[in-house]
């Protein structure tokens, strides 16, 4: 099986860790991973300002990038829900690109989307002792519906313990340029999210969104709460890892 | 239907100076929410109900034309005046010119959102009548000199000090701020008014076209008083607040109060169909139903026509993150909230509406709250976008996105773009990550590190890779 990386302009510029992280799980679970190097964004910023004629633009150059891959994993559920939500509304008057518009959506997936529904991963591999909560990003649950799939993985991991995050449906306050355009109503809202995250003790804050994590991991680093954040795909990976590890030490 | 001529960013700075609207949105969000769920719980699937709802609404105002004529026809059947107001000024002046021919006293009113999109009330007070709010909420409100703050509970952000200080001044005597008390005292002014009132206003939950009747819908039983006592009835509508029939009212009225306030049903539902008959032992002797366009029709054959399938639940204020922490003051707009800030610029332009379009971080609880599925969060987006047709956005932001859009579609400039963009952000990163910059970035940056960019991008990762990768096969 081979699949086409979508990295995201977020993860690209500030965290490749994720990119990694997720090459190296698809990798091992025996798929091949390609990165189409012309890609670019998705359009997400200009189309949540309401630049559509810019958002199609982008929209059609990640189309055509993307138009032989058999499977495309992206490390964001924001973007997925883009491609697969908003580029059909972009497109309704336009019968050239419909058709390319609907295949795209039919072969992107979220990485967790695609580990469970796709690979069907029903076991991992991967131990990483600590207390954990996860936030659910909203493109991600409300606009793709993927709630479950990221906790199923999670839950796959030995030593992880996993902590039920109050009030995991609100938002974290990102929202784009919401966070500098409002940025006094973003704030607030992103002061309640690391409130909530810190009342379950957990150590590590896990999520599917990096502009999610990247808005409230900065809140918490700035007020100095001792919350270490990963993309579900890092942390998997990172348990992954350490399950080899120790076994090579075993043996 | 404006309510204030501060900037938006001070309407939003006064609700953050309030601790208690912060602490009590916080809490009624929490008890709505509860509610709402358990109250959907026993109707099984609730996307089949809202569904269906859907498709009401839809129906409805898809054949808008068609059932206001129904409707029109059947309350004048049945002895009721119709008048349709194109404006706001139209239907003041209707209301006022029948409260002048009467030499109106005394007008008692229960709740009425559109009354409050008119500013009726000060029209009527120019007259010199006395007009009294009777739903508690609106009446606490009104003796304040404030607007709604929330399109169910209009007096959310008072607290039981604050409420108890408003009706001292109506006592003419301290009152101590029990909740049961305060109530007792309204009660009985509240009483006397009704006695009084010559006219009496209501709003208007649903008209029901195929028998030209009114249903409200609420659970202090003062719409009840104000429909019956005094001498003539006026209905204050919006055009859009008709089902076709009873058996879609049932649908409706099944989830209204649900979303709203997370009952099952409220304490009233008061239907009525005509002024007093002969044989009526009460009820008032003219009944008038005003119906208002301002600004309404816009919406029909436009990408917003879907606005007027809202039922005024407030689900959406109820679950929205914006509104829990500005409050619906802070909309400058009777409508606040997810509605407010869709509603109040499709019916009167962007003029006084510009900043609420963009005050969501587009996160969708409202349109997964919407009992009539309306696509909220969709609809800000497409109310940016048209200010941005209209050139109404800054020139600096038209210029950026211009150039995103070249970028994205040109990988060479991509690269270079997210090369410079790095250059530019590492000027402001230290090891722990950037907490200073200048505008945007110190937006960002006021409560929240940003990221450095990393020292080797994915791509760049990627390319190294491959290399090694081919060395190794070669």
């Amino acid at each position: 099986m081979n699949v086409s990386l979508f990295i995201t302009c977020v993860s690209d510029l500030f965290y490749p860790n994720v990119g990694k992280s997720v090459v190296g799980l698809l990798e091992h679970q025996g798929a091949g991973v390609d990165f189409p190097e012309e890609q670019t964004c998705c359009g997400q910023p200009a189309f949540n300002t309401g630049y559509y004629d810019e958002t199609r633009t982008a929209a059609k150059h990640l189309i055509k990038v993307f138009e032989n891959s058999e499977y495309i994993v992206s490390p964001s559920g924001s973007c997925v829900s883009m491609v697969r939500h908003f580029y059909p509304k972009l497109f309704e008057d336009d019968a050239n690109w419909q058709s390319r518009v609907k295949s795209l959506g039919e072969r992107i997936y979220e990485f967790s989307e695609f580990m469970i529904k796709v690979l069907k991963v029903t076991s991992l591999d991967a131990t990483f002792p600590g207390v954990a909560t996860y936030h659910q990003s909203c493109h991600m649950s409300r606009g793709i519906g993927v709630i479950d799939e990221p906790l199923q993985l999670l839950k796959m991991v030995n030593g992880l313990e996993l902590k039920d995050l109050p009030y995991k449906e609100d938002c974290c306050g990102f929202g784009g340029t919401f966070a500098v355009k409002m940025h006094e109503i973003s704030e607030k809202m992103v002061a309640e999210k690391a409130q909530h995250i810190q009342s379950t003790g957990a150590q590590y804050l896990v999520g599917s969104d990096m502009a999610c994590l990247m808005n409230i991991g900065g809140y918490m680093h700035r007020h100095k709460m001792p919350v270490r954040v990963y993309h579900v795909a890092e942390l998997l990976y990172e348990g992954v890892t350490k399950s080899e590890n120790k076994q090579s030490t075993v043996s | 239907m404006k309510t204030s001529n501060l900037p938006f960013h001070e309407r939003v700075d006064t609700a953050f100076q309030d601790d208690f609207l912060q602490e009590s949105l916080k809490k009624a969000q929490e008890k709505f929410r509860t509610g709402k769920a358990n109250t959907y719980k026993p109707l099984g699937d609730p996307e089949r109900w809202r569904k269906r709802a859907e498709e009401i609404r839809k129906h409805t105002i898809d054949n808008l034309d068609y059932y206001l004529d129904i409707l029109a026809n059947n309350i004048e059947k049945r002895g009721g005046k119709v008048f349709f107001a194109k404006t706001a000024a139209e239907a003041s002046q209707y209301v006022t010119d029948l409260a002048r021919s009467k030499a109106v006293k005394t007008v008692v009113k229960s709740k009425s959102m559109i009354s409050e999109e008119i500013h009726l009330n000060q029209a009527l007070e120019k007259l010199g009548a006395d007009v009294i709010e009777t739903d508690l909420g609106e009446y606490i409100i009104q003796l304040a000199g404030e607007t709604p703050s929330h399109i169910i509970v209009p007096a959310i952000h008072k607290n039981r000090k604050q409420i108890a200080e408003l009706l001292s001044k109506v006592a003419g005597k301290e009152l101590p701020d029990d909740p049961p008390g305060l109530y007792q005292f309204a009660r009985k002014v509240l009483r006397e008014k009704f006695l009084q009132a010559d006219l009496g206003i209501s709003g208007c939950n649903f008209a029901v076209a195929e028998t030209g009747s009114l249903l409200l819908v609420t659970n202090e039983g003062n719409g009840r008083f104000t429909t019956t006592f005094p001498k003539a009835h006026v209905i204050m509508m919006g055009m859009e607040r008709i089902v076709p029939r009873w058996k879609d009212l049932d649908t409706l009225i099944t989830l209204l109060p649900r979303a709203a306030t997370g009952q099952k049903i409220t304490t009233y539902l008061t239907a009525i169909s005509g002024p007093r008959s002969e044989n009526d032992i009460d009820g008032p002797e003219e009944l008038h139903f005003v119906i208002v366009d301002n600004g309404r029709l816009n919406a029909v054959g436009s990408k917003y026509q879907e606005i007027l399938h809202c039922i005024r639940c407030g689900a959406c204020l109820n679950i929205c993150p914006v509104y829990r922490h500005i409050g619906g003051h802070a909309y400058g707009s009777v409508y606040s909230g997810p509605i407010g800030a869709v509603l109040s610029p499709v019916i009167s332009g962007f003029d006084d509406w510009s900043e609420l379009p963009y005050a969501s971080s587009l996160c969708g609880a409202c349109t997964d709250a919407c009992p009539v599925r309306i696509p909220l969060h969709e609809m800000l987006v497409d109310l940016r976008h048209d200010q941005i047709e209209q050139k109404l956005s800054p020139v600096t932001e038209r210029m950026a996105f211009k150039m995103f859009g070249k970028m994205t579609a040109t990988p060479k400039y991509y690269t270079t773009g997210l090369k410079a963009g790095k250059t530019m952000l590492n000027l402001f990163s230290s090891r722990e990550g950037i907490e200073g910059g200048v505008g945007k970035l110190k937006n960002w940056t006021n409560e929240r590190t940003f990221p450095s960019p990393a020292p080797q991008s994915f791509r760049s990762w990627w390319k190294s890779r491959k290399k090694n990768n081919d060395v190794k096969e070669v």
